[in-house]
Formats: structure tokens, sequence, C-alpha cells
């Protein structure tokens, strides 16, 4: 690898740096980081005149479901490295709902030793054993093991006591703990958001209120804990970010992620029963929409993670009641972004690199990359005005259950550097 | 052909009212049309009367009718909704009418059928089209037009199939509609519907020219959204001292709960049309498969 990006826009936030610059790298270390032209570049050097295009620390997805071990009928954790690789990122953490679950050092073991690509792939734990709710997880083994973060995705931790607990025993490891926030007995059945969609398709809703009694019960337990680390999963409604803000006012360490779809889309994408359009938390209204596109814009949100749920083309035929819920997001999330924030709702560059690379190495803990000689490339290479058209026959991901087939967007993933490789983005 | 009848708002006004008129016409027909077409009759969830309604209506057609129900079928082997069907479509069922207890299902099944149309026999909480036609049917006979009129329905609105047909319908036709549930089986309709909301039966039936009243299903009080019989009827049962004091007609789509949220002898009251809606089932089922298989009759039919 010897590649030079000439004319590159640089945007690293945590250096205080936005400018156009010469980035030359080689064997994936940066050899050569300035705004003046580097002198000496040998001829078999691949030139890329990258004019319009962004160079930023590399793109972290913070919620990924590569459905190995168990479901590799959806996804592989090949394909799903390679889906993140060709959307634009270089790290992703693995959600715990494999079967089976990532209860046990062995899991997080079996999912390391194949994840040797380019993609760096962190693991998120059970909070619980078997993601049941009703026992917790060796959670002092699992972060020995690498385990960055805890959460029973897919099904919320249930009890309060057990939650609490939970934040108790991770405490001598200052462990990072999410949660998704649904209050079951609230939501036992549904099939979308809670609104005038549902009624209108006879469909069981979902109310915001299930969400949020959740996210003001686990604000309070990880106060009460000791103010423990504490993430809210693919938040999704007005009153779920008015209790962040809240909890961030107080000075907790609460932190929280959404997704693209719940910034782009609002319940009505699931009327004619689009079956690409189910997913928990379901799509919300035009209100929740507004709000998350103001938290993004003024810091409250800290990540944007694409919640990827690989299913098959047969398990989405089904109808909507019975069809199994999640969109993958991976090979979208960077064009979304850039498309709805950054273009279309004028947020700063420097936002979107934060929400997608600093913020949720920040919330895990991880080492922030540098853009500057002798460090390791870790890069996401983004052509900022190239128009595109979602074509999900395109995608490296098994799956093609995406509501975003056919849009257009502007500002798409073009290489992503890491670990010593390089990847040219295909979409 | 035609393809599909999904639902009441995909149908539209004049689609509608071709097949009310029909029904009409075939009502007083001494010859109906022999149509030999094969149609399926697809139930992925029990039922006897809806079953046996579009299953008469297409022998008196002259189809060949193949029936298929959920249990025992290959469905309990794993077969898929979407394979179960494109096989119907394969044997030559020019028309499949389906039941479901998914909402949504026939429009499931409308993205995996290429030849074959489909017939909505009830998807989950979603449709039931023909049963609002019957009722619709049913109401025109008695009343000439809905421009006006006022329909209460009564019951458990939100889980509803009937209660979304018939309102799209009767809106559609012009009638008032009134809503009359218990605050946990309303439906969650926008703010700004053009519907009146009572939460006392008395007040909607004295409000209503008449009144289509919903089964009260068991599962209901099993979880938990009406505490009591004794409590629902209290404020929500049609009793038959309530009808008698109202000027009311009274609708049901049938199977009655006697004594939940219909007294068994109001069925024979003289306000009552529940036996003229089973007979208009038919009529209006055979209406619609004229319509769906053989469009061309319906033009004709017009021109007699």
């Amino acid at each position: 690898m010897d590649i030079l990006f000439e004319r590159i826009r640089i945007v690293s936030p945590l250096e205080q740096r936005d400018e156009v610059a010469y980035l030359w790298v080689r064997d994936g270390i940066i050899a050569y980081c300035d705004t003046n032209p580097p002198a000496g570049i040998p001829p078999t050097t691949e030139r890329i005149t990258a004019h319009g295009w962004m160079a930023a620390p590399g793109f972290v997805d913070m919620h990924v479901h590569l459905r190995e071990p168990g479901q590799t009928h959806k996804e592989t954790i090949a394909t799903g490295t390679a889906a993140a690789a060709n959307g634009g990122f270089t790290d992703i953490v693995c959600m715990p709902n494999t079967e089976p679950a990532i209860d046990s050092p062995a899991v997080v073991e079996y999912i390391r030793n194949r994840a040797t690509g380019l993609v760096t792939v962190h693991i998120c734990a059970a909070i619980t054993l078997g993601r049941r709710g009703e026992v917790l997880s060796p959670m002092h083994e699992l972060i020995e093991a690498g385990a960055v973060m805890f959460s029973d995705d897919g099904s919320c931790v249930r009890s309060a006591e057990l939650m609490r607990r939970a934040f108790l025993y991770a405490s001598p490891y200052d462990a990072l703990l999410s949660q998704h926030c649904e209050e079951h007995s609230i939501t036992e059945g549904f099939d979308m958001h809670d609104g005038a969609i549902a009624a209108r398709l006879g469909l069981r809703g979902y109310p915001s209120v299930a969400e949020e009694v959740i996210i003001a019960r686990d604000i309070l337990l990880a106060e009460a804990c000791g103010n423990r680390r504490y993430h809210i999963s693919h938040l999704s409604t007005r009153g779920g970010i008015r209790l962040l803000r809240l909890a961030k006012a107080w000075g907790l360490r609460v932190s929280a992620e959404v997704t693209p779809h719940h910034f782009t889309l609002t319940h009505e994408a699931a009327d004619g029963y689009n079956t690409n359009a189910k997913m928990n938390p379901p799509l919300r209204e035009r209100d929740d929409v507004e709000a998350i596109i103001e938290a993004l814009a003024d810091g409250t949100i800290d990540a944007i993670a694409t919640d990827h749920a690989p299913h098959t083309v047969d398990e989405k035929q089904q109808p909507f009641p019975l069809a199994p819920n999640g969109i993958i997001g991976l090979e979208t999330a960077v064009g979304l972004a850039l498309t709805e924030l950054y273009h279309r709702r004028g947020l700063p560059l420097r936002r979107i690199v934060e929400l997608m690379s600093v913020g949720p190495r920040r919330v895990l803990g991880l080492e922030q990359p540098r853009i500057a000689p002798g460090a390791p490339a870790v890069l996401t290479i983004v052509a900022l005005d190239e128009e595109w058209t979602v074509e999900p026959e395109r995608f490296h991901s098994k799956a093609r259950n995406t509501p975003f087939a056919h849009w257009q967007l502007c500002g798409k993933p073009r290489f992503v550097l890491n670990n010593g490789m390089l990847w040219r983005c295909q979409l | 052909m035609h393809h599909h009848f999904l639902t009441i708002p995909q149908l539209g006004i004049e689609r509608c009212q071709t097949i009310l008129r029909l029904a009409e016409k075939l009502r007083h027909s001494d010859a109906v049309p022999q149509l030999g077409a094969t149609v399926a009759v697809a139930f992925f969830e029990p039922s006897t009367r809806t079953r046996l309604s579009f299953e008469l209506a297409a022998q008196r057609l002259g189809c060949h009718v193949v029936s298929f129900s959920a249990p025992g079928s290959s469905i309990e082997k794993g077969e898929s909704f979407a394979d179960t069907l494109r096989t119907l479509q394969a044997m030559g069922a020019q028309a499949i009418v389906l039941r479901h207890s998914a909402s949504g299902s026939v429009h499931a099944a409308a993205r995996v059928l290429a030849r074959a149309a489909l017939i909505n026999a009830g998807d989950g909480m979603a449709e039931h089209p023909t049963q609002a036609l019957l009722d619709a049917r049913t109401l025109l006979d008695v009343f000439g037009s809905l421009d006006g009129k006022r329909i209460a329905i009564i019951g458990d609105c939100l889980h509803s199939r009937v209660f979304r047909s018939d309102y799209a319908l009767f809106q559609m036709l012009g009638a008032q509609i009134g809503i009359c549930a218990p605050p946990l089986l309303m439906p969650h309709l926008p703010k700004d519907a053009a519907v009146e909301r009572f939460s006392d039966v008395d007040v909607a039936l004295a409000w209503a020219d008449a009144a289509v009243v919903l089964r009260l299903q068991r599962e209901r009080m099993a979880a938990g959204l009406v505490p009591s019989l004794a409590d629902y009827r209290r404020r929500y049962a049609v009793t038959l001292e309530r009808i008698d004091r109202s000027s009311a007609y009274v609708l049901h789509p049938g199977p009655v709960n006697p004594g939940v949220e219909l007294d068994a002898a109001a069925v024979e009251h003289p306000r009552s049309l529940i036996a003229r809606q089973v007979t208009n089932g038919v009529l209006i089922r055979m209406a619609v498969l004229i319509e769906i298989v053989a469009p061309e009759l319906v033009q004709q039919s017009f021109h007699i």
C-alpha cells in the first residue's frame, strides 16, 4: 500500500484540524500530512485527486448485528465486516444477540478469532446469561476477554433490581452498560409506533412512553449506583432526548446513539405494510425526528450507530406482524448522514465526524486515532458531494432489508484504511 | 381481470358502488352468470361463516372451489406463507380468497403473486372489506342512501377489522360515524378525525340511525382490557331494553356472544338486520367474484 491523496480535506476535531492537505499513506502508516505538496514521491505511488473529498479518523459503528455464531443465513462475520468496510467504517461493535449469546469468554474469543481483517470488531457482551434477564453474565471475565460494553440488546433488562445489580457488579471495572430501552409490559406484541398509521393499518402500537420509562429508570439507577457509565441504544423519541439532556445537566455519565433511520424516516415509511420499515424501536413521528436532529446538532447525542440488523428476503416477505424487526444500515449510514445532516440540515462536517468517529470512541473508551505522520492509518475517506443511488444489489452485506433502496444520496464513502489494509468502497 | 381486492381505500368509491349495485341485481336475477373459474379459498385462520359464504358464492357462480385451511396443511410442516400462495397460483387459481390473522397479510401476499387476484377475507385487525360491503348493502336496503345517516359502531373497535373497513366505507358513502367503546378499546384515530365519540351506549343509540355492534373477544378479558363482563355490560352492551328505548337499526357481523355485547333476543328484534346481513353476504361475495374474475360481465349487466 502506497497511496497519496492530493488536496484532501482533513477533518479531525480532536486535533483541531480542518484543512486541505496532502495525505500520504505507506504500508498502513501515515507518511506525510501537510498543506504543502510532499517532495520525493516515488513514481510507483498511487496518486488520488481528492478534491472535494474528506479524510477523517476512521468511523465507528457501535451497534452492529453480525449474526455469527448462530444465524449465518442472515449475515456472517466475514460479510458483516465487509459491509462495514464498504460503508466506510474502520471499527464496529458486535452486539451480543448471537446464538449462543455473547455471555461467555468462549464466544468473545470465537468472534475475535474470526474478525482479523481490515475492520476492527469490538465486543458488546450480554448483561445477563442468554440475554434472558434472569442472572448476570460473568462480566468480569468478559471484560478481561475484551468486552467494551454490555447490553441485552433486543431485550430490555426488565427487572430494575437486576439492572441495579449489574451497575454495581460491573463497577470495579467502571464498565459501560447499555440498554435497549423498552418496557415490555407496554409493548408486548407490538408491530410499529403507536400513532395514526398503526391505527389505520390495524397494527399494534408501541407508544413512545414505553421507551422513555426505561430511560428514566436507568438514569436514576446509574446515579444511585455511584454515577455509572450508561449508554442509551438507538434513542428514538423527543421525550427520551429530554431525559438525556436532564441526565447530562445533572453531571451523569450518560450517553446516547441514534440511527440514521430514526433521523431520516417517520412511521409513515411503514405505510402499505412495508416490512423494511419495521424495526425496534419503531420509526416515530415528525416531531421526534426534529428533536433528534436538534440533539444531533447541539451535541446532546454522542454517536450515530446503525443497528445493522440483517434478515433474509423470505423473512421480510412475511405479513408485517410476523416479519422480524430490523434493517441493515452499514452501507447507507455515511451517505444518509452526509445527505440529511451535512447537506440538508447544514450540520458542520466537524460535527458529523464527532458523531461517527470521536463520539463513539469516547463513549466506548477506545483510543482516538490521529492523522499525523508516523501514526497508523485509521481513516475513513468520503467524497462529500458525490451523488449516488442506493443499489442494494451492490451491498457486501448478505442482506437486502433496507428501506433506502433507490434513494438518491449525496456523499459517498470511497476508502477505508485500518489494520495496515486499504479498502476501495464499491457502492 | 381486475387485480386484487385488498382494502376499502384501495378499492375506491367507484368499485365499491359497482359491487353494491351488482349485489342488488343478483338478488333479483333468476339466472346468475356461470364463470367456470378456479377459486382457492385459503384460510390461515379458522372461520366458519365467512368461509361458507365465499364457498357458496363461488359455487353459485359455477366456479371450481379449492379449499385450504392452515390446521392440517403443509403450513404445519413449515412451508412458508409465500410458498403456499405461489403454489395455489401455480395450480391455476384465478382468485385466491385469503383470511389470515396478521394485519397486512394480503399486502404481503400481493407482493409475491403475479397472476392470481387476491380477495381479502379478513386480515388481522386491518380490514374485512366484504363485511363492510355487505353491511353497507344491508343499510342501503333500509335507508336507500347513507348520505348524512348516523351510524354508530359499538364495542371493541381497537382490535376490529370490521370497524376499520366499515369506518372507511361508510365515510366514503357519506355517513356520519360514531364510535362507542371503553377507553382501552377505542381506536387511536387522529384527533381531528370526523367522528363522534361516545362512552355511553344509550347516548350512542339515541344519536344513531343504525348501530353496528362488534363482537367482544373473550381474549380481551384475559388480556385485562375488560375487567369484567358485568362492568362491560353496564355501559356498552346493546340490550333489548336499550334497543327499545332507541329507534336505531341493529347490525352485528357475527357470531354473536349472546348476553355479552348483544342480548340473544335482540337478534330477533324487528329492527335487527342480522339475518339480512347473512343473506347479503353471499350476494356481495358473488358480486366481488364477478367484478374480479369477469369484469366484462359487470359492464354487460348494467347495459341490460
